[in-house]
């Protein structure tokens, strides 16, 4: 028997980041607003206090921070042929556990996505043409655009405290920025990290083959920092302890460092952690969301609490797997294309090359999560689509983001694993290796989407979400496309020896080695109900008070990490909330 | 120390027995300072800032208890002391005190009863308050104040502490005149002395006590008025005078510290956390400003408040100075080092940096910083064993902490590494010895078993 507590006006599902964010924008509306966690409390002390976060064994390896697959987990396949198995070791990405979510062990790589990027299938079919896009690809507009969110990527920015260098305010270029980026209204509000040895490198070979390098956009402070809140960063001091990791220094950007103690103080807010949303309750004619159910760990019980507005804030897997679980919009059904929940599930393509130098040392213990210099030469906004064959871009970029002895010591290929062998080669290579990485967009599919599974079934006896991905010939294209750029950079440099790791013909996808966290798409936003989940406003089309926030929202993936996005978007719905939802709840669209 | 204290402080009372017993005669409370109409009702609003003046929350609130129902432990000279209840409940609180009463407890230290209140409750600077003030605070305990039923532990003694009439001697010769103000007649002046002389009661921890255990000075015309003092063993720094550290700041830096708890300098430590997380960060911002222009026209009547602070006094750098200073060994890394600076380098430096200035308003400034170089090394020890916590306030809500090292350092460890800091950069301040460590470990671990 289910308790049912004291109604809300806002119950938030998640405190990660966009639970943050919403939790404070409406709290400071006077609304009484409670955000569910299903994991534990962090603070920075004692939770990362130094020096025991450092522990690469227990947070780098053991994953202490990240979700327990026997707690939460998807089944995933590669193909509608296959039966999915259930995620049970975590390896290709790490949804992150506990209050402040991904937001503690991101590496505090933010970016704003590119113009084009928003309109991504208008901007292909008025400058390519329509039948340049694969049959199968269900590439869609956001239904937003750049300008609309480019104040709430400067309000995010400004909260993060983010260290860079900008290269287009306001349409005038900035030598030393990035020149292809879009228009910014004003420079970052830190400068720049300083400059790890292998990214000054990668910088001067870059510039003489007539590339843009630019400092990376960093959510690592280079500088004391106070922002809207009044919340603090220290500068960080480049430990190389970020990805994985909550911050033992108050450096990286995170719930914690920029929101959560200015959140606490005020009244009208609270939160419950270890209680985990199984569902969102629907009123008898299913157009609006009556509140949802958790379960409380420590009573062991089903709760029911009530609210006015519903907004689902966990990690974009999690949100479509509570829609698909609430029926919330109609699910998507591949062998039609209809219907929209979970649909355009997407992913990130990546690759790298490493290089080997025997003279050169680049002290690997010093970095910063997003430490490092990038260049937009072959953006997704640079790329003749047509001429190249493949849609999409990436960026391009070197810098040691990580300074952890055992995971961060690269190998020339063919070394062995374990053993007199690796022990020599460790020896004769740590310090010696630099990497060259392209971070590039992936699209949406026809059949890469999520859906319930029909087998397995999670601890509270809910379906399991199932995922169904793989690699796509026009992405292994644009990659094998980023390869034949980077190797004559590498080149450049004069390596004593080096190695490619790029997706080839073919590939399939893995679910072993980690790759990326940037699981997109499924609860997509969009201007049509047919085609997409939530409008442009995050807010569902069939429940006007249930809003869906992160990545889950994207139509496909951007070139980008995506938590400038995600804050962006944030700051752009609870705008929108404010100023128009809350004196009139409708539909906004 | 203590035990001297005590014993002289046991003499003196027993001395002044004979004479209680002579003068034995009804106690005479101080009237109200000003008439003020029967009806008068304080302005809304004025009551809780009274009390947010006086700071009644910090010491009548248990750690984690409800506010104004007493509990908390104060650590005294004379042994432990329990606060009292003040809400405005009939039996175990404040409830059944007139407006009278209510007045002779704060400017007397009399009870509803006519026992003697010890000292702790620092009608010493009370009695200084307005009678504005006075009825804004019985007026917010009797009226938005919810009575609690809570009598709370007994603050139990030992002789001759417990004999509660001996406390009337020591009023006779420890208090000052009732209402008795510094003034400048320049109004930002007069009101942060009132500020800080009355209600703020900043004297009862920064000035030092006199041979009775009393305040050595009640106002600015006093010569050891805010020359510092002691609590629970940590230094309270001046706050006048060539060893004041805040007469190095700024009058922003000042302002902020106050308000938040933090600033380019330093972070609250110890029992003034408390202070600013109950009272200060509740100033108006006039009254902050009143209050800072006090104390730097007391740190350095020249200044004024706009004048820029005084080039701090650094001494020159001694921890090794062939080796270039205490930055170039802290750089250098050689593996060699001593133990002090190998320690910081391991435990302190990711956040207070190889020069010793931390980073503006987040990590303190160690170079200076007056609970490194205190007298009493007890703060900084208890700092490095335990950690420390700046409050979140209104400005600034972050509650920024340190943790405790206390858990991986031995106490060979700790003296080495707080005898570096009390030497290192512009720093000049005695060793620490292991003993000293261990004393306050032993401390900790006795308060924590008697929770």
């Amino acid at each position: 028997m289910a308790r049912t507590e004291p109604k809300k006006d806002v119950v938030i599902v998640g405190l990660g980041w966009t639970g943050s964010i919403m939790g404070i924008e409406m709290a400071k509306q006077g609304l009484e607003v409670l955000a569910l966690e299903r994991g534990a409390d962090r603070y920075t002390v004692p939770d990362f206090r130094y020096p025991d976060v450092i522990d690469e064994l227990k947070y780098g390896v053991r994953f202490g921070f990240m979700q327990k697959p026997r707690n939460s987990t998807v089944t995933i396949r590669r193909t509608l042929q296959e039966t999915a198995l259930p995620y049970r070791q975590l390896g290709s990405f790490l949804p992150g556990d506990g209050v402040g979510g991904a937001g503690i062990h991101w590496n505090g790589h933010n970016w704003r996505a590119m113009e084009n990027e928003f309109i991504l299938r208008s901007y292909v079919e008025d400058n390519f043409g329509a039948d340049i896009i694969p049959e199968d690809m269900t590439i869609q507009d956001w239904g937003v655009t750049y300008a609309e969110l480019e104040p709430h990527f400067d309000r995010f920015e400004y909260m993060l405290g983010l260290s860079g260098q900008a290269g287009n305010v306001n349409g005038q270029i900035i030598e030393g920025g990035n020149p292809f980026e879009a228009p910014r209204s004003r420079d970052f509000p830190l400068p720049p990290l300083k400059q790890t040895y292998d990214a000054t490198l990668f910088a001067d070979a870059a510039r003489a083959m007539g590339y843009h390098p630019f400092p990376r956009p960093a959510a690592n402070a280079s500088g004391v920092w106070t922002n809207e809140y009044g919340m603090q960063l220290g500068p960080c001091n480049y430990c190389g302890f970020c990805e994985r990791y909550g911050c033992l220094n108050y450096s990286k950007a995170s719930p914690q460092t920029c929101i959560l103690d200015a959140l606490r103080r005020m009244p009208n807010f609270s939160y419950r952690t270890n209680s985990e949303v199984l569902r969102v309750d629907l009123a008898e004619d299913r157009q609006t969301a009556t509140g949802v159910t958790y379960w409380d760990e420590e009573a062991q019980e089903e709760v029911f609490q009530p609210a006015d507005i519903v907004m689902l804030c966990a990690y974009s897997l999690h949100n479509v797997h509570l829609m698909l679980l609430s029926g919330i919009g109609e699910p998507y059904n591949p062998a039609t294309g209809e219907g929209v929940t979970g649909k355009n599930y997407a992913y990130q393509m990546n690759g790298g090359t490493t290089l080997f130098f025997k003279d050169k040392l680049f002290n690997p213990f010093i970095g910063a999560g997003a430490n490092g210099m990038s260049m937009d030469d072959f953006a997704i906004n640079q790329i003749d689509f047509a001429a190249e064959g493949f849609i999409g871009g990436s960026y391009i970029t070197a810098g040691v983001t990580n300074g952890q002895p055992i995971r961060g010591i690269g190998l020339p290929s063919g070394t062995a694993s374990w053993g007199e062998e690796w022990k020599t080669a460790i020896t004769e290579w740590y310090g010696h290796s630099m990497s060259i990485g392209s971070h590039g967009s992936n699209m949406a599919y026809r059949d890469c989407y999520l859906d319930l599974d029909p087998t397995y079934t999670d601890r509270h006896g809910r379906p399991l979400m199932r995922m169904t991905f793989n690699w796509k010939p026009n992405d292994i294209r644009m990659t094998q496309f980023m390869r034949s750029k980077i190797e004559p950079i590498a080149e450049s440099m004069n390596p004593d020896t080096w190695q490619s790791s790029y997706k080839g013909e073919g590939a399939q996808y893995d679910v072993r080695p980690y790759q990326t966290t940037h699981n997109v798409g499924g609860a997509i936003m969009g201007d049509d109900p047919n085609t997409s989940v939530v409008n442009r406003y995050l807010q569902a089309w069939g429940q006007h008070n249930l809003f869906s926030l992160g990545a889950a929202a994207f139509p496909q993936n951007i070139q980008y990490n995506p938590t400038g996005v995600v804050g962006a978007l944030a700051y752009w719905a609870a705008d929108a909330i404010t100023r128009d939802y809350l004196p009139n709840p409708r539909p906004l669209v | 120390m203590i035990t001297f204290l005590r014993i002289l402080t046991g003499l003196v009372l027993l001395g002044l027995v004979v004479l209680a017993a002579i003068l034995f005669m009804p106690v005479r409370t101080t009237p109200a300072l000003a008439a003020l109409p029967e009806d008068y009702t304080p302005p809304e609003g004025s009551g809780e800032y009274a009390m947010r003046l006086a700071d009644c929350s910090a010491c009548h609130t248990a750690e984690g208890g409800v506010p104004f129902a007493g509990g908390r432990k104060i650590e005294s000279p004379l042994g432990t002391i329990y606060s009292t209840n003040i809400t405005p409940d009939e039996d175990t609180g404040i409830g059944s005190y007139s407006l009278d009463e209510f007045r002779a407890a704060l400017y007397d230290g009399i009870r509803q009863d006519g026992a003697h209140l010890y000292p702790a409750m620092p009608y010493a600077n009370y009695r200084k308050m307005s009678e504005a003030d006075v009825r804004a605070l019985y007026a917010f305990f009797m009226d938005e104040v919810e009575p609690v039923s809570n009598a709370g532990p007994e603050t139990a003694l030992p002789f001759p502490f417990n004999q509660r009439w001996g406390i009337r001697t020591w009023k006779w010769a420890a208090l000052s005149e009732p209402g008795e103000l510094s003034s400048t007649g320049d109004a930002a002046y007069d009101r942060g002395a009132y500020l800080v002389e009355a209600p703020g009661h900043c004297g009862a921890c920064h000035t030092p006590r006199n041979l009775v255990m009393g305040e050595a000075g009640y106002t600015a015309m006093d010569g050891d008025f805010l020359m510092g003092g002691e609590i629970d063993g940590w230094t309270a720094p001046p706050l006048r005078g060539p060893d004041s550290a805040i007469r190095n700041w700024s009058a922003e830096d000042l302002k902020l510290y106050l308000a938040s708890g933090r600033n380019n300098h330093a972070g609250v430590n110890g029992e003034m956390q408390l202070v600013v997380r109950d009272s200060l960060q509740y100033f108006t911002n006039e009254d902050l400003d009143a209050v800072v222009a006090y104390l730097r026209a007391l740190g350095d009547p020249a200044a004024g408040d706009n004048a820029p602070p005084v080039d701090p006094p650094r001494t020159a750098d001694r921890l090794d100075p062939s080796a270039g200073g205490t930055q170039a060994v802290l750089t250098a890394a050689e593996p060699g080092m001593a133990l002090g600076p190998r320690l910081y380098l391991d435990n302190c430096n990711a956040c207070h940096f190889v020069d010793g200035r931390g980073a503006d308003q987040v990590f303190p400034e160690l170079d200076g910083n007056p609970l490194v170089t205190a007298p009493s090394a007890t703060g900084l020890i208890d700092t490095i064993l335990n950690g420390a916590e700046v409050p979140s306030t209104t400005v600034r809500p972050y509650s920024l902490r340190m943790p405790d090292f206390g858990h991986r350092l031995s106490d060979e460890e700790v003296a080495e590494l707080a005898t570096f800091l009390r030497s290192a950069w512009s720093n000049s301040a005695d060793a620490v010895t292991t003993a000293d460590v261990t004393a306050r470990r032993e401390t900790a671990e006795e308060r924590a078993a008697a929770e």
